[in-house]
């Protein structure tokens, strides 16, 4: 089982395949070279929570192969948020540094480039269920003798997983933008996005599995996901807002993702009280100043909460 | 046929008589009758075909034994397990090979076999053997560490047929096995599917709308506008259609087919543009049909004689060849399938 390398196809592509697929069909009614063996006989056992565990592992896996088969999809998912780090970063650096009290405006987006990089992967992932309605495969998993949401929730883990080996990657790149690599910084920060990963990934399938063709998840993820980025406070400090927009901050999941990564970055650097006041104001609810820990417990909620209303949906379609 | 026998309860009945039993199964997609109360039993071992043009309800019918699609009538059981009462039981002692592929092109051979035993908790360690054992019968097992996206449409679909068979299924359901496949590939699938039917003890229940294929099952149903109209083995429909097919070429078929009514009393219609009839002794009709063929009729630029083949047992039964009868279905079709798109059809 460990050996499970991913041929990717290569050279021996047409021309191989070609010729077996000729000595195959030219002698037809032969049995396979070997003694005629014994038939192996397995049997399906009655449903179980071993057998639904194994269905979520491999659901879980499949996700992670898949991944792993495709490399372009890595490199591709990286460009985004390293064009925002640095060629904004840097670029908007000069026009910021009035603002920001001295603290490397690669720093201060740094939080929001994570979360939005983890959030990119995990609605990609999720948009596989989307993939898997159209070409047919979802149906092999609909059929079998597990539960719908069995199925859900190894999609969800599965995707939840990649977009924080996605988030890995970003805290690899800490150290350019000038974050240090505390121990318990960068712990803070994995199980933060931990939690986005999943959340976001719940909050994909949950619309993925209403959605019949890709096209129209991407239109969708367009029209959720860069509004929920803007919205968020990943570009900008969350207090001194226009009312309208204050408002929509304060609705947006993402915000509290941002906000406890935010502090978590500027408790490990030395800055100015000031610096802090302006750009670490925290989220306020009617002048309320919420916990971190609330935040990242509402992120977890909702992932929850996205996630049983995924297989609702999923065990109630088709 | 055999009594009916139920068996709920039960687990795992070892040797049902019947694999399939189906009464008055009907479904209707909003005002259209897909499935107009067929009936029928499989007896456990038989390979069973479905036959009749697309469109004539049989990938509907397929998909209520495998409890993908609720009856709106009637029952049904598979290997011994009511297909509403008992879903799980029904699924885990089915295979499936859809019409459309279902393979995961991203994963190798190997993996989407894996995928499938995990997901119906084959026992792990029979899992490596059994695959060896499904994927050196369809010969892919050299193959096995190959993405499926790289294999040829008809590698896809025999690997599908190992992977229906992973979990050692009672009951194999084909929907079109072989629909858009090469002749060769075809006949080397069927080659396949009755290796497997003398090394494992299986039902096989497919559809087809390829006539000639239909040779190959022990026993075929043939279902036109949602009804079963005729259901025994190939050769005894055959012998039962009695008369050879005549085929004619002429300049003016309208004259002709009124010509061989007024003077032999054959009643000819238009099939794929030729005139056609059936006569009880073809070849030793050919002759008279020259000597009496009156000069004035159009002249006859061609004649071939047929024994009777499936297509004939067809249209003995619902009057048209399933190739115009498909022509003539794919407007209702059309209408079945936007009523499923616009979710007329879920459930």
């Amino acid at each position: 089982m460990s050996s499970r390398t991913t041929h990717v196809p290569s050279g021996r592509g047409e021309p191989g395949r070609r010729a077996e697929e000729h000595v195959r069909t030219d002698r037809p009614a032969q049995t396979p070279p070997a003694a005629p063996q014994e038939v192996v006989r397995v049997s399906v056992p009655q449903r179980s929570l071993a057998s639904e565990m194994r269905a979520i592992r491999i659901v879980w896996r499949r996700e992670l192969s898949r991944f792993r088969a495709d490399r372009m999809r890595m490199v591709t998912a990286l460009v985004q948020p390293l064009l925002f780090l640095f060629v904004l970063g840097s670029g908007l650096q000069g026009l910021a540094s009035a603002g920001t009290h001295g603290v490397s405006l690669k720093t201060f987006i740094y939080p929001g480039i994570l979360c939005i990089s983890v959030m990119f992967t995990a609605m990609f992932s999720a948009a596989s269920i989307v993939w898997d309605r159209e070409f047919g495969f979802l149906r092999e998993m609909m059929v079998a003798p597990v539960r719908r949401s069995s199925i859900v929730i190894g999609k969800v883990l599965g995707g939840a997983t990649v977009a924080s080996f996605q988030g890995v990657i970003i805290i690899c790149l800490a150290g350019f933008v000038h974050v240090p690599y505390d121990p318990l910084l960068i712990l803070g920060i994995f199980g933060l996005q931990l939690l986005l990963a999943f959340a976001i990934t719940a909050f994909g399938v949950m619309i993925a599995v209403r959605i019949k063709q890709m096209q129209s998840f991407m239109g969708v993820m367009q029209m959720i996901v860069m509004p929920m980025f803007f919205i968020s406070g990943a570009l900008f400090p969350a207090s001194g807002l226009p009312g309208w927009l204050t408002v929509l901050n304060r609705i947006d999941p993402l915000t509290y993702a941002v906000d406890p990564m935010r502090r978590l970055v500027f408790n490990h650097i030395t800055i100015s009280p000031a610096a802090r006041h302006a750009l670490d104001p925290g989220v306020t609810w009617w002048g309320w100043h919420v916990p971190a820990l609330v935040e990242a417990g509402m992120i977890a909620l909702l992932g929850l909460g996205m996630l049983a209303i995924a297989i609702w949906e999923f065990s109630t379609t088709e | 046929m055999t009594d009916p026998v139920t068996l709920s309860g039960m687990t795992d009945p070892p040797a049902h008589p019947l694999a399939i039993e189906v009464r008055g199964l009907v479904k209707r997609y909003g005002e259209i009758e897909a499935v107009r109360g067929v009936e029928f039993a499989v007896k456990t071992g038989e390979v069973f075909g479905f036959l009749g043009p697309n469109g004539a309800g049989k990938t509907t019918t397929i998909n209520m034994l495998c409890t993908l699609v609720k009856p709106t009538a009637g029952s049904a059981t598979v290997a011994g397990y009511d297909v509403m009462r008992e879903r799980d039981d029904v699924r885990r002692n089915i295979g499936l090979v859809f019409q459309d592929p279902t393979l995961d092109g991203y994963l190798t051979a190997e993996q989407n076999l894996r995928l499938h035993a995990e997901l119906y908790g084959v026992q792990s360690n029979l899992v490596k053997p059994r695959m060896r054992q499904v994927l050196e019968m369809i010969g892919l097992w050299d193959r096995k560490d190959s993405v499926v996206a790289t294999f040829s449409g008809g590698m896809r679909r025999r690997l599908e047929i190992a992977r229906g068979l992973m979990h050692s299924p009672r009951v194999l359901f084909l929907d079109e096995p072989t629909i858009g496949l090469d002749p060769q590939t075809r006949r080397s699938i069927w080659t396949y599917i009755r290796e497997l039917k003398e090394r494992e003890e299986i039902t096989i229940f497919m559809t087809t709308h390829y006539m000639d294929e239909a040779e190959w099952c022990d026993r075929i149903a043939i279902m036109d506008h949602g009804q079963i109209v005729a259901l025994d083995s190939p050769e005894t429909l055959k012998a039962g259609v009695g008369t050879d097919r005549v085929t004619i070429h002429t300049d003016d078929d309208e004259a002709a087919i009124t010509a061989l009514a007024e003077r032999f009393g054959v009643e000819a219609g238009i099939v794929e543009g030729a005139v056609s009839f059936g006569v009880p002794a073809g070849e030793e009709f050919v002759p008279r049909l020259f000597q009496d063929w009156d000069p004035a009729h159009p002249s006859i630029r061609s004649v071939s004689v047929s024994r009777p083949t499936l297509d004939d047992v067809f249209m003995s039964f619902t009057g048209s060849s399933i190739r115009d009868a498909e022509e003539d279905q794919s407007k209702q079709r059309n209408r079945v399938m936007m009523q499923v798109m616009t979710g007329g059809g879920r459930r």
